[in-house]
């Protein structure tokens, strides 16, 4: 019991719940606006990729690291922007372009960066984001270190899932995204064409995706390599679902997968005896025990998957 | 500009579609090997020369084909019945886990050959239909999407594979290399062709497909799964019972997938790692398509992929070309093949 209590009395462990968590709560964020407007994305995990790969590799050029970010939310709008003119004016199978996506966005990476990089038998690195201490508030014991010692990207993220929420609840552009998702008829009755606003909104949440990605290389870690996003994409979709579609209710669900994440890492070491392994597949599993609680509960809406063509029902 | 449904599909269109489809993905691919500095032209002709220039090459393209046409039926099966497996590559894994821990059982060695191959063949299957049960389960009980399911146990699957070969199934001769114990001599494939890696896997590969071919076209199963896919209320209301024929579907379609990891331990490797494969589930999702679901087009799709995969590592080592190249072209061609297909079931109008 006293290593649970170390465990969790240390403020180590509540920071890197946000470290952990700010790829995830950019990436739940992205889905869920795809999502809300009709459109699956499962070009999330390449597009994150990607976004890791172009972000470190324009820091790596010289750029700094806000420009990183900035090319890895323009280059995962570009993957978004090629799902939505596939599944939305098109109406392809959103399932198989999503992994299409993925796929190419992954391997397209990998050749991109052995051709920039040719020989790497150790990853070059970049010098990555340091925590940035808000004045004053850094300084309350313990809550200050945990919430406001972080990096800027993570920040920006706490930002706009307060951003996309209002956007989604208190404004008409909000209103009419999610009246693409839910009945995108009624949306052409109002004279606003959902097929535009379905690419647009695929495009943005792409490009959190992007810069989801890119935290990993320019924040978290400090160099790029192959099959480094793990599955995190997969990890953001299934959150969607136990989010119930809510931007909060995603950075509560990334948050508290990103504590079991810390948590699990700290254990590793204290416990002994146990396989490593086990405590690397509790991520997964713990997706899937999310689904299994939220998918009967949570409301799906209603127009997710359905192509909208006009003057068809 | 807007889309119009054909009302009569041709014939020729159809046929055309992957043509193109890959077409459209060379040429794109190509501008990416031109922007890296080589000859487009010369990289594809150094491709097909490494797949089909030399005995060596045409047999390894074929191993290479071989888990691929079982992936790709695996995915073609389950896409069928719009149950959406894309745990291909756990499934394989499992399997690939599966033969070897059922190998480990002392009497097995002492079977007679050809018993001993099919015993560990099916072991291999049915560890592979487990990890698929698994979802439709979730599915079928609590409305649990399967893709996202699916998707996340592949991960699990390779971490179980892990701690069993660094556990129960490590091998204590491999100087501390990750690895299981190797199958033995009585689950070992025999070759097809001397000095070379080609193995009878590859029959056991073209058998599943026509068999496939034979249960979607001529049996009763075969309807139920497709109308259970097109339209699940009507089919339900036709009698169909939905959840046997998915329960059917997710042991063809997972037992394919495991197969394909089975034999490629008892044909190649020998022994299990956690880089046995290299993304042959996933490649399998893109076979399928390409095959558009077709079982017997799902061999020409596999070979198309295998030329690209090993041509493209003779191809990279003389124009120092990243062999990533192949992966590209191959995705590609299942975003453009969806294009095709959408072409030639839709007319565009101004």
């Amino acid at each position: 019991m006293s290593v649970l209590f170390d465990i969790l009395g240390a403020v180590g462990m509540w920071e890197a719940m946000l470290r952990i968590g700010t790829p995830l709560i950019l990436g739940t964020l992205g889905v869920l606006l795809c999502e809300r407007v009709g459109v699956l994305n499962l070009g999330i995990e390449g597009i994150m990729t990607f976004g890791a790969m172009v972000g470190w590799l324009t820091v790596f050029s010289g750029a700094d690291l806000w420009t990183g970010m900035l090319v890895a939310g323009l280059g995962g709008a570009a993957f978004g922007l090629l799902h939505a003119l596939l599944t939305v004016p098109l109406g392809l199978s959103q399932h198989v372009t999503g992994l299409g996506i993925t796929l190419f966005a992954s391997s397209f990476s990998y050749y991109v960066f052995r051709l920039a990089i040719p020989t790497s038998s150790q990853p070059p690195t970049v010098e990555p984001f340091r925590p940035a201490d808000i004045p004053v508030l850094s300084d309350i014991p313990f809550l200050g270190q945990v919430l406001f010692s972080q990096t800027g990207p993570t920040y920006l993220a706490l930002v706009l899932v307060v951003v996309l929420a209002w956007v989604l609840y208190r404004t008409p552009l909000g209103l009419a995204l999610r009246m693409a998702g839910e009945n995108p008829h009624a949306l052409d009755a109002q004279g606003i064409d959902p097929i535009r606003l379905r690419i647009g909104a695929i495009m943005a949440g792409s490009a959190l995706m992007g810069m989801g990605g890119a935290f990993l290389t320019l924040a978290a870690f400090n160099s790029f390599f192959p099959t480094m996003v793990q599955g995190r994409g997969w990890i953001c979709v299934a959150l969607v679902v136990f989010a119930s579609w809510k931007p909060a209710r995603a950075l509560l669900g990334a948050l508290l997968f990103a504590f079991f994440d810390a948590f699990q890492l700290r254990l590793q070491t204290a416990v002994e005896g146990v396989p490593y392994q086990l405590f690397l597949m509790l991520p997964y599993l713990l997706s899937i025990v999310a689904l299994i609680v939220m998918a009967r509960r949570a409301r799906v809406p209603q127009a997710l998957m359905q192509p909208y063509r006009r003057g068809e029902r | 500009m807007r889309f119009e449904r054909r009302d009569h599909p041709s014939a020729l269109l159809t046929v055309l579609a992957p043509v193109g489809a890959v077409l459209a993905a060379l040429l794109v691919a190509g501008v990416l090997i031109a922007i890296a500095g080589a000859n487009p032209l010369r990289a594809y002709g150094l491709i097909l020369k490494g797949a089909f220039g030399s005995r060596l090459g045409l047999s390894e393209m074929l191993t290479r084909a071989t888990p691929l046409i079982l992936t790709g039926l695996a995915a073609a099966v389950a896409f069928r019945a719009r149950l959406w497996n894309i745990g291909g590559e756990g499934q394989f894994y499992l399997g690939a886990l599966g033969v070897t821990a059922f190998a480990m059982v002392p009497a097995v060695a002492a079977l007679p050959g050809p018993v001993a191959v099919v015993l560990c063949l099916m072991a291999g299957a049915v560890a592979g239909m487990v990890l698929l049960l698994v979802p439709l389960a979730l599915r079928l009980r609590f409305g649990v999407d399967e893709v996202v399911t699916t998707l996340l146990l592949n991960f699990v699957a390779v971490l179980f594979v892990s701690l069993m070969i660094e556990g129960a199934m490590k091998d204590p001769l491999a100087f501390g290399w990750p690895q299981s114990v190797p199958v033995p001599d009585a689950a070992v494939l025999p070759k097809l062709m001397a000095r070379t890696r080609l193995h009878i896997g590859l029959l056991i590969a073209l058998a599943m497909a026509v068999l496939v071919w034979w249960l979607q076209a001529r049996t009763v199963f075969g309807i139920r799964a497709r109308a259970a896919g097109l339209n699940p209320r009507a089919a339900a209301f036709a009698g169909v019972p939905l959840g046997r024929t998915l329960v059917m579907v997710a042991c063809l379609s997972g037992g394919l997938a495991g197969l394909a990891g089975a034999i490629e331990v008892m044909g190649v490797k020998g022994y299990v790692t956690t880089d046995l494969s290299p993304n042959y589930g996933y490649s399998g999702i893109v076979i399928a398509m390409l095959a558009n679901l077709n079982p017997l087009g799902v061999i020409a799709a596999a070979v198309f992929s295998a030329v690209m995969f090993v041509g493209a590592d003779s191809m990279s080592r003389a124009l120092s070309i990243p062999s990533y190249i192949a992966d590209v072209t191959v995705a590609l061609s299942l975003l453009t093949m969806l294009v095709a297909i959408f072409l030639a079931q839709y007319r565009i109008r101004r």
